[in-house]
């Protein structure tokens, strides 16, 4: 842009020659790139408490991007690994704590849960790449784990009921409230992952993460506290 | 015919060597998948990253030619001498980059299982149907298609059947969790005996391919993840025997009619087919009867009060806990 601005002055003289025996020789050097190389080194120099709100808020975004699942791409677009970290690590401490006799093996132990999580996250985005979608790996990942989101909380909930009610009332509650959660999780994820896929295969994307989501409401619903 | 030099490309109607070494294309030829070589993976990885290499190397030999005269003659002698000295740190570092990416690409490069992917949902469902309908045509071989989709999906499908079956039932698993006992179960099954039918077929002679034997067995699982379901939520020992020779002989016989069609002779016919059945049913009786113990307190609290007392069946109760109510009959009054 500022070489065009410089040249608008000569251009009247185009029809100048130059006589042969000066060298035209230099740099020509692009302001765009400049500016960007100080925008980083600012974001190296400010103080810890900003990255980590900056952080925190992009998250906190994200978080009610999947409360009200509507086809936009912001958690496509600045994808991060925090909100699923987050998430995973609370569910896998809330299911702790399971019924644990001497025999009986109980809940799922964090390692399991942590596992579980990863490992269906990777093998579903491995499904979709290989089904043609456009969608990257990280991408993907990010949106199953942050569509974890209603099941965490549905857990939450879960727990506190169990302090409270007991019986089938109880266990009907459970049932209603991780019902909701796994089915608003589904819905969630397909909103985000189905658009990057061709549109007759559809089906053979959301299967996955059906069982997936279904695997885990299991483990929340199934969860019993010790006496 | 060898023209004088040895360039490849100086034949006026295009040699050999061009066609041999750039004849890999995006289009895999999936005539090759039905060969009994067993190597295809490594071969089509091979041929994509020769091709890569190719398109990398004459990409390197133009960008560097390119520099080397430009900055040649604008610099003068100094600055051939650093040039030199760079082009080779360069060179360097390229050769460790391709060498590096070779060996990654070969083997992490998920594009090797892609066409296996390929598939429609309505191809998915038409073959689940069709697991369970066996083809009485035996003296041609038959069609066994060659996908991954649909054998993954169903194992993944029972490893979740069968968490639900050990969970309700309140399976003891003494070492290791229930989630690695679910999926190390179901998918050492699929690879397993997937394997072991392929390496019989093999010393039998018989036409099939380890994918077409993966997709085989992976669709027959199909019967079985519909028993389960059902008797792992109807505790009726008659069902799930009506249900076990009805769908799991199903499914049994149809991978049998396709083994059949595909070897010739009646011992190795005889041999694989008595194995494949002996296993695949032997495996839906395992699944049914190893993680779903019948425990009265969790019914209890699962079902609520209200229960059929045909649920709490006296043979299902193993001889020891009969002893201890017998020794203790004051037990038997709290239930």
């Amino acid at each position: 842009m500022a070489a065009a601005e410089d040249s608008r002055p000569f251009a009247g003289l185009s029809d100048v020659s130059i006589s042969e025996d000066i060298p035209v020789e230099g740099d020509i050097s692009v302001p765009v790139g400049s500016s960007r190389r100080d925008d980083e080194l600012s974001t190296l120099d400010e103080p810890v408490k900003e990255t980590i709100l900056r952080d925190l808020r992009a998250v906190g975004k994200k978080f009610v991007h999947v409360l009200y699942p509507k086809r936009s791409s912001a958690l496509l677009r600045d994808w991060d690994l925090w909100g699923p970290l987050l998430l995973c690590v609370t569910l896998a401490l809330l299911l702790q704590g399971g019924a644990a006799d001497s025999d009986n093996q109980g809940g799922p132990q964090f390692a399991e849960v942590f596992v579980i999580i990863w490992f269906g996250s990777i093998i579903i985005t491995l499904n979709s790449k290989l089904l043609g979608g456009t969608i990257s790996f990280f991408q993907s990942l990010c949106v199953l784990g942050y569509c974890i989101m209603p099941l965490t909380v549905a857990m939450a909930v879960c727990r506190l009921v169990l302090l409270g009610v007991t019986g089938s009332v109880g266990f009907a509650v459970r049932l209603a409230v991780v019902t909701v959660s796994f089915g608003w999780s589904t819905f969630a994820s397909t909103a985000f992952l189905t658009d990057s896929q061709p549109p007759n295969r559809k089906a053979l994307v959301v299967y996955p993460v059906f069982l997936f989501y279904f695997v885990i409401s299991w483990m929340v619903l199934t969860f019993s506290p010790s006496q | 015919m060898s023209a004088g030099s040895g360039n490849r490309n100086t034949e006026p109607w295009g040699s050999f060597d061009d066609n041999l070494i750039q004849g890999g294309s995006a289009v895999i030829d999936m005539e090759n998948m039905d060969d009994t070589s067993g190597s295809s993976f490594e071969d089509m990885g091979e041929m994509h990253q020769r091709m890569k290499e190719e398109e990398e190397v004459t990409a390197e030999a133009a960008a560097t030619e390119d520099d080397a005269t430009d900055d040649g003659e604008f610099l003068g002698m100094k600055g051939l001498k650093g040039q030199l000295g760079r082009q080779v740190a360069d060179e360097v570092w390229q050769a460790g980059k391709r060498q590096a990416s070779r060996a990654f690409n070969l083997y992490a490069n998920i594009d090797i299982l892609r066409p296996y992917f390929d598939v429609e949902p309505v191809q998915v469902r038409s073959r689940l149907i069709e697991s369970m309908i066996p083809v009485r045509m035996i003296t041609f071989p038959q069609k066994i298609a060659g996908e991954l989709y649909g054998p993954l999906m169903l194992v993944f499908t029972l490893v979740a059947i069968l968490l639900h079956g050990m969970k309700t039932s309140g399976t003891v698993i003494r070492e290791g969790t229930l989630m690695g006992t679910a999926i190390g179960t179901c998918f050492g099954y699929w690879l397993g005996v997937s394997s072991f039918i392929y390496f019989l077929a093999y010393l039998v002679n018989a036409q099939i391919t380890m994918l077409q034997m993966l997709s085989l067995l992976g669709y027959g699982l199909f019967g079985h993840c519909v028993v389960l379901l059902v008797t792992y939520n109807i505790h009726f020992h008659f069902l799930f025997y009506v249900l076990w020779l009805l769908i799991g002989g199903l499914s049994t016989l149809r991978m049998v009619a396709a083994l059949l069609s595909r070897t010739v002779g009646q011992t190795p016919r005889l041999l694989l087919c008595g194995t494949l059945s002996l296993l695949h049913m032997t495996f839906l009786l395992y699944l049914h009867f190893n993680y779903h113990k019948i425990v009265e307190g969790l019914l209890d609290s699962l079902e609520g009060p209200n229960m059929v007392p045909m649920q709490r069946v006296a043979r299902d109760v193993p001889e020891l806990t009969l002893n201890a109510t017998w020794r203790n009959p004051e037990v038997l009054q709290v239930h």
